[in-house]
């Protein structure tokens, strides 16, 4: 992985992870949401596919709803990971969404917990970040992302199409490099 | 219910040597009890306080008509618990209630009890520890009913019987550390016997001020008394013959008196929480464990299956 | 102490709570793997853990193609009327060819005595043997060959219970710490309603909340119980009551009664618990994920690699992995952390 452009890793993530929702912001901010729908909507729609394991982790909490809330984006996420009808939508902040737990962090952690390549259980409970509502199924949650080979991330890597060029180069750029998992 | 034995268990806290040899005398020539429980369970340091009066204590429990029970430590470390374990399996003649596993080899192949401090869960740990030389079980104090109800079938089938405690507070952890001294700045080496100013337990509350626990140095205990009342007749139907009362600087003569009357079927369960009221036990009980439910509860009707 | 000092290399074992952890686990370098079945029947009966009876088999299989051991725990209390899921559990493991399997309850380890007198039976830390007395009759009565020891003893205690037992000592080197003697702790069943000993489970995620509070500090609790409070940058470790604060008549600040939110962490005190007769250094964090159980696994890995080389370990990375970034050597060093 190049980095030259940047002094170290961290410049390049931070610089990335603020770019990201800049440009997110920037292009979405004043009009609906709805251009990112289908993008979030195959992403789910392949991880169900390409990963029945993770529901065996879920136990009872497939059909929970979990909102994810990154701190430097301006919409939240919402999740179903129901292995029939999987949904993952957008929101404004602003919208109220009934859900069973809520996951919300800065970018970083919670993209590394997707990577499967952060120590997820102690930055669940050191707060960097943190939980709300139905603490097993966010729990659960981490627990299937951990056991998967690979990762969700790597997943998206291999996602065909011109429509999901910026989400390879973007995933590509924040991964951590491939020397092993880091804390 | 009658036929059903009332006893008294080991006094857990560090009372002073006289306070505790009055609290046996006045049990021995009034409670009406079947059995008591003596010996240190919780702190081999408290031991020499009392030593010398184990014998008169025990003499008088049996002029009184009870049936005496030497417990021995629940937690087994120092050379110091060692000792004191052993002391107590070398008397002779003496029925020993085994409350760690320390002790399971010297008392193998002769008559005794097994503890509530020792972990009995299945048919399978009854029938080991009575193939050993067990006769007659405390329970654990975390069981859900239906637990007592297959441990007292499998424990008649080895010719042994079941006690259950149902009064005071329950035992809920123990530690190598002492709590008491860690509050006191201490530690257990120079603790200078400081758990002796809290002669019911040293009260934890949360930070939005709920009651919570109790210390009882390496030992912690439920905040609420255990009182189980209406459940009694359940625990008897289910095969228990004993129910323990563990003892509290409350009047445990009159407690003891109001539990004999309720196991008697002289009063109903009301009439006993009113009269365990009137003697100044904090309400309300617990009792959620026997209930299956969590143990700080208080869960009215009774317990299912 | 032994003689000159000399000493046989240890055994690493090392936690798993998924097959991914396992199969990290083993490629990290570890000698034995413990897990659990995902159920009541362990220790660490956390959702969205552990193995079911297939992945466990797979990953029996995987281990043993690298010559790693695979140990099971089956350490909860058989509890009646549901006391067959813990037989058969011990059955699972024997026929998916565990290498031994960690029991805690008397009535399990007379199961296994009874019904599988091949397999090896190890003493789990739950049975909170912590004398030689107490070890000792469980290995006449069951064969137990191992014990693994409470996290309570100085290293020169067991250096002397090593001298009085017959059996193998399995020592705990690193994570978690309860304060609490193991298999002897209520307090989640008096909170919650879930018991430690009889469900395997301590602090589970289903009875624990997060509650924020109007001047920015968050509550962790269990069941009713406000066991801990957090102002917004203070670093935490998971919800339990035993590293929770409390006040006392005495104290009105709230205070860590029973410890701290601190990790195990004996690394500087290898050589001596190896000289001290230990067979089997342990790692804590059955809970934790795949990155942790690398990076740890590793270190360890490295360390008694070096030891025993004569060399001096390196071990300076694992306190970031400890809890709230803060590590102790506990009961180990000296008897005054009682």
């Amino acid at each position: 992985m190049s980095n030259t452009h940047f002094e170290s890793l961290h410049d390049q993530r931070s610089f990335i992870a603020q770019t990201l929702p800049g440009l997110f912001g920037r292009v979405i901010a004043p009009l609906p949401l709805f251009p990112i729908q289908p993008v979030l909507l195959r992403i789910v729609r392949e991880v169900t596919k390409n990963r029945p394991e993770l529901f065996e982790r879920l136990g009872p909490h497939v059909r929970s709803t979990f909102i994810i809330e990154v701190n430097e984006l301006p919409f939240i996420l919402r999740l179903c990971p129901d292995p029939e009808r999987p949904e993952l939508t957008a929101h404004r902040r602003s919208d109220s969404i009934s859900h069973d737990a809520k996951i919300s962090g800065p970018f970083a952690p919670l993209f590394d917990v997707m990577d499967g390549r952060a120590d997820s259980d102690a930055l669940f409970f050191s707060r960097d970040i943190t939980i709300s509502g139905n603490t097993e199924a966010a729990v659960c949650l981490r627990s299937a992302l951990d056991d998967l080979d690979g990762s969700i991330v790597e997943d998206l890597m291999t996602m065909r199409g011109p429509l999901y060029a910026p989400l390879r180069f973007a995933l590509s750029h924040l991964r951590r490099p491939h020397t092993g998992p880091i804390i | 219910m009658k036929g059903h034995d009332l006893t008294i268990g080991p006094v857990l806290f560090h009372w002073t040597a006289d306070k505790k040899r009055d609290f046996w005398f006045r049990i021995a020539d009034e409670a009406p009890v079947d059995a008591a429980y003596i010996g240190e369970v919780v702190c081999s340091k408290r031991t020499p306080f009392f030593d010398r009066h184990l014998e008169e204590v025990a003499l008088r429990l049996v002029s009184g008509g009870k049936k005496v029970v030497w417990s021995t430590i629940a937690e087994v470390v120092s050379k110091l618990d060692r000792n004191v374990v052993g002391s107590v399996c070398s008397l002779d003649d003496a029925e020993i209630e085994v409350n760690d596993a320390s002790a399971l080899g010297s008392v193998s192949g002769r008559p005794h009890r097994i503890g509530q401090y020792m972990n009995v869960y299945n048919e399978g740990t009854i029938r080991h520890l009575a193939r050993n030389g067990a006769n007659h079980f405390c329970l654990p104090a975390e069981l859900p009913l239906a637990t007592i109800q297959e441990l007292s079938s499998a424990a008649k089938l080895c010719g042994a019987s079941t006690e259950v405690q149902v009064f005071g507070r329950v035992s809920l952890a123990l530690s190598a550390r002492c709590y008491h001294a860690r509050a006191h700045g201490r530690t257990k080496d120079n603790c200078l016997f400081v758990c002796e100013n809290d002669s019911d337990g040293m009260a934890l509350e949360t930070h939005s001020g709920k009651p919570f626990l109790s210390i009882n140095g390496i030992q912690t205990l439920s905040d609420r008394y255990l009182g189980l009342s209406s459940e009694i007749r359940s625990l008897c139907q289910a095969g228990v013959s004993a129910l323990r009362l563990s003892p509290h600087s409350f009047d445990m003569v009159e407690i003891a008196s109001a539990y004999r009357k309720l196991v008697d079927g002289e009063i109903e369960a009301d009439e006993l929480n009113k009269m365990l009221d009137g003697i100044g036990v904090p309400q309300p009980f617990m009792n959620g464990f026997v209930h299956g439910q969590p143990g700080y509860e208080r869960v009215s009707g009774l317990p299912g299956h | 102490m032994t003689d000159c000092g000399s000493f046989e290399k240890p055994e690493l074992v090392c936690p798993a709570g998924t097959p991914a952890a396992l199969r990290t686990a083993v490629d990290a370098g570890a000698d034995a793997v413990y897990c659990g079945l995902a159920n009541e029947t362990n220790a660490r009966n956390f959702a969205g853990l552990n193995f079911s009876a297939q992945a466990l088999e797979q990953s029996i299989v995987y281990a043993h193609q690298r010559n790693a051991k695979v140990l099971m725990a089956v350490n909860s209390f058989a509890t009646a009327p549901r006391t067959s899921l813990w037989h058969d559990a011990v059955d699972i493991a024997a026929n998916a060819g565990a290498d031994a399997v960690i029991v805690a309850d008397i009535g399990v380890a007379a199961y296994v005595a009874a019904n599988h007198p091949d397999l090896r039976l190890h003493l789990s830390v739950q049975a909170g043997a912590s004398s030689p007395e107490a070890i000792r009759y469980y290995c006449k009565e069951f064969g137990v060959r191992r014990v693994v020891l409470p996290r309570i003893l100085t290293v020169g205690e067991i250096s002397a219970i090593h001298r009085e037992i017959p059996c193998e000592i399995e020592a705990f080197v690193f994570g978690n710490i309860g304060m609490m003697s193991e298999g002897r702790c209520s307090l989640t069943n008096y909170a919650a309603g879930i018991s430690t000993n009889m469900h395997g489970v301590c602090s589970p995620a289903s009875a624990v909340r997060y509650v924020g509070n109007s001047d920015g500090s968050t509550s962790a609790e269990l069941g009713p119980f406000d066991i801990d409070c957090y102002s917004a940058q203070q670093p935490t470790g998971y919800p339990t009551i035993c590293k929770g604060r409390y006040t006392t008549p005495d104290r009105s600040e709230p205070y860590y009664a029973f410890e701290e939110p601190i990790s195990l962490n004996l690394s500087s005190l290898l050589p001596d618990l190896m000289r001290a007769g230990v067979t089997a250094l342990k790692i804590e964090g059955r809970q934790r994920s795949r990155s942790y159980v690398h990076m740890v696994v590793s270190a360890y890995r490295r360390a008694i690699d070096d030891i025993s080389a004569g060399l001096q370990p390196d071990l300076t990375g694992l306190a970031a992995l400890t809890e709230g970034g803060k590590e102790t050597q506990g009961a180990f060093k000296t008897k005054k952390w009682r």
